[in-house]
């Protein structure tokens, strides 16, 4: 069993950590302080949180309206809230006038698992994405929740971070660095690069690890900025390996699928294949059962890779 | 120095002995002349008219009703400067109908924050007068507006930043009636009570109109006063057309300590023109050319 942490208590223990170093922190959230781990900066910081009750559209236009004031607001809930509940205000409060607010929230994807279609949040990194002047993070491990969040405080603008609930596979020593917008090569490969986001990475490298044992090399990237994407690594990998495969917990529309395709059609056209959900909602089940079903393991990943590699060009000379 | 209320230009018609002459009063009322305010709003009135009419679009009738408000709030309430439009101190004006536009750009024009001539760029390309306010292109502008319902919870995010910042600026957010629809309206009424945001006074431009017809009759908001009350606020009920009233409820609305405190005010669609007083029609026409020249004689 692969080693794991939670990624929302990576994220509360960061606030604090930000709350103590700068006064200009503050925190929001819509009565779910206990689930997103915002409590632990309530509880240090008073006075510099606000619980908006159950009022997300409130919450983002007060958040902008003390980013207009030079604080630096992180507001937090539920994926499935925000940015859905609330497109219109990141839209206009947030995006058009491009305000130093720092959305983070938590129990993305279908990793919610039992509560339900309701709860899952399968369309947020489309809606998030559409925003002009957005950066759009999905941290792989707690590691790399710690440090993007530290990164979303200290670059000025709008940022949407999502987390998931279940504590994730450690994919990086505490030691290491986020870089906003760079993806990171987790494995060297030279026949096909799997690029991955959130808890799809750990489920990449495991996929990797099985496809070299039928001689393929498969290269890894831990895509974990979703916009402004890495084209140049995009470029790169499907110049370099030919065949692309990306692996993402949300809607096959509009998430890392649809913006590698964008990036790979504008620079190096080759073979991709898409693991992602595909047009529908899922039902109340164990988040393993969900991944089962709804194709996002890695044996699902290895399929995807086989089937793409039958698609790609032999090495021409 | 920071600069505390603009000083209005009292136009000589002969009415000196009314008007607050000396240093004196100048020292602890602001050098307001309600006479000089009239004829302010009648400008601002005529700026409008003109930028609707000759761009041939925008919303005469919201920008009408709410512009002795902005009269009052830009030459006689707020404490801001037009020559430092970012000054930390200033009060907060945030309209959260951006589709009154035009008349916070007149009135915004006529305190000095960008030549009157820039006016007749409205709405087009090139220009910093978007249809609807845009924070980053006009100076003056506080918020980016235009879809209803946002601003007091920008508004209340403002006001509980200048109390973790120890600052004693206020917020003022101008809401249309018809923009009371919005469920975001009463989640933001609900905090600001919840946080006890004496800093904030709200104005409801309570012309009873909204685009489909009557607010009675599209999404009845009445009784709109013992809404406010029951939500946590200090309510007054104003004629808002009349300066004088105004400067009073507003004088009140911030002596209001513990809790916000909105100023309910009465205001007609379209004010000042005869035909598009009350007149629906114009809440998002412009005139014609002849309707144009009408309203302007009007207005003289």
């Amino acid at each position: 069993m692969a080693q794991t942490a939670s990624i929302r208590e990576a994220y509360g223990r960061t606030l604090v950590e930000l709350g103590k170093r700068d006064p200009n922190i503050v925190v929001l959230d819509a009565d779910l302080s206990k689930s997103t781990m915002t409590r632990y900066f309530a509880e240090q910081f008073p006075d510099r949180f606000f619980d908006c009750g159950l009022g997300e559209q409130n919450m983002v236009g007060i958040a902008a309206g003390l980013a207009a004031s030079g604080k630096i607001p992180f507001a937090s809930t539920f994926a499935v809230f925000v940015p859905g509940r609330t497109f219109d205000q990141l839209r206009m409060s947030v995006a058009q006038p491009g305000l130093n607010v720092k959305i983070v929230c938590t129990h993305g994807g279908i990793s919610v698992g039992e509560d339900g279609a309701s709860h899952h949040s399968i369309e947020d990194l489309g809606l998030a994405c559409s925003l002009p002047g957005f950066s759009v993070v999905v941290p792989a491990d707690a590691a790399e929740t710690a440090q993007a969040v530290m990164v979303a405080a200290s670059t000025p603008g709008p940022f949407y971070i999502r987390l998931c609930r279940p504590a994730s596979d450690v994919v990086h020593p505490a030691e290491c660095r986020f870089q906003l917008g760079v993806a990171e090569l987790l494995r060297q490969g030279d026949d096909v690069t799997i690029i991955a986001t959130g808890l799809m990475v750990p489920a990449a490298l495991e996929a990797a690890a099985a496809l070299a044992g039928e001689g393929v090399a498969g290269r890894v990237l831990n895509m974990s900025t979703l916009k402004p994407l890495d084209r140049e690594a995009v470029a790169g990998a499907a110049a370099e390996t030919g065949a692309i495969v990306t692996a993402e917990e949300h809607l096959l529309h509009g998430g890392l699928g649809s913006l590698v395709a964008q990036a790979v059609a504008e620079t190096h056209p080759v073979p991709m294949a898409m693991v992602a959900i595909k047009d529908t909602y899922a039902k109340s089940a164990s988040a393993g059962e969900l991944f089962r079903h709804y194709g996002l393991t890695s044996t699902d990943i290895a399929q995807a890779v086989r089937s793409v590699l039958q698609r790609k060009a032999p090495r021409g000379r | 120095m920071a600069v505390r209320r603009l000083t209005v230009d009292v136009p000589d018609r002969g009415e000196t002995s009314a008007t607050p002459s000396s240093e004196e009063a100048a020292s602890t009322e602001p050098p307001v002349h309600p006479a000089a305010l009239i004829e302010k709003a009648r400008a601002v009135r005529r700026h409008v008219i003109r930028m609707i009419g000759h761009v041939g679009s925008g919303h005469p009738g919201g920008s009408l009703s709410a512009t002795d408000i902005l009269v009052a709030l830009y030459f006689a309430v707020l404490q801001h400067n037009p020559r430092d439009p970012h000054w930390p101190d200033r009060d907060r004006f945030i309209l959260s109908k951006g589709h009154a536009a035009p008349a916070l750009y007149a009135v915004l024009a006529e305190a000095g924050y960008f030549p009157v001539d820039e006016l007749s760029t409205l709405r087009q390309w090139g220009s910093r007068l978007q249809g609807h306010t845009d924070v980053n292109r006009t100076p003056g502008v506080e918020m980016s507006a235009g879809s209803l319902g946002q601003g007091l919870s920008f508004s209340i995010g403002m006001a509980l930043a200048a109390r973790l910042d120890r600052s004693g600026y206020h917020i003022y957010t101008l809401l249309g009636d018809g923009e009371c629809d919005e469920g975001q309206v009463w989640e933001a009424a609900m905090a600001a009570s919840h946080f006890h945001l004496d800093n904030l006074t709200a104005i409801v431009d309570r012309n009873q109109l909204q685009l489909d017809g009557w607010t009675s009759r599209i999404m009845d908001l009445e009784p709109l006063a013992d809404k406010w009350r029951a939500f946590g606020w200090h309510v007054l009920e104003v004629d808002g057309h009349n300066l004088a009233r105004l400067l009073d409820a507003f004088r009140q609305a911030k002596g209001v300590s513990g809790r916000p405190a909105v100023i309910i005010a009465r205001t007609i669609k379209g004010k000042g023109v005869s035909f598009m007083e009350n007149n629906v029609d114009f809440h998002g026409r412009a005139p014609s050319r002849d309707e144009l020249d009408k309203a302007l004689r009007e207005l003289a």
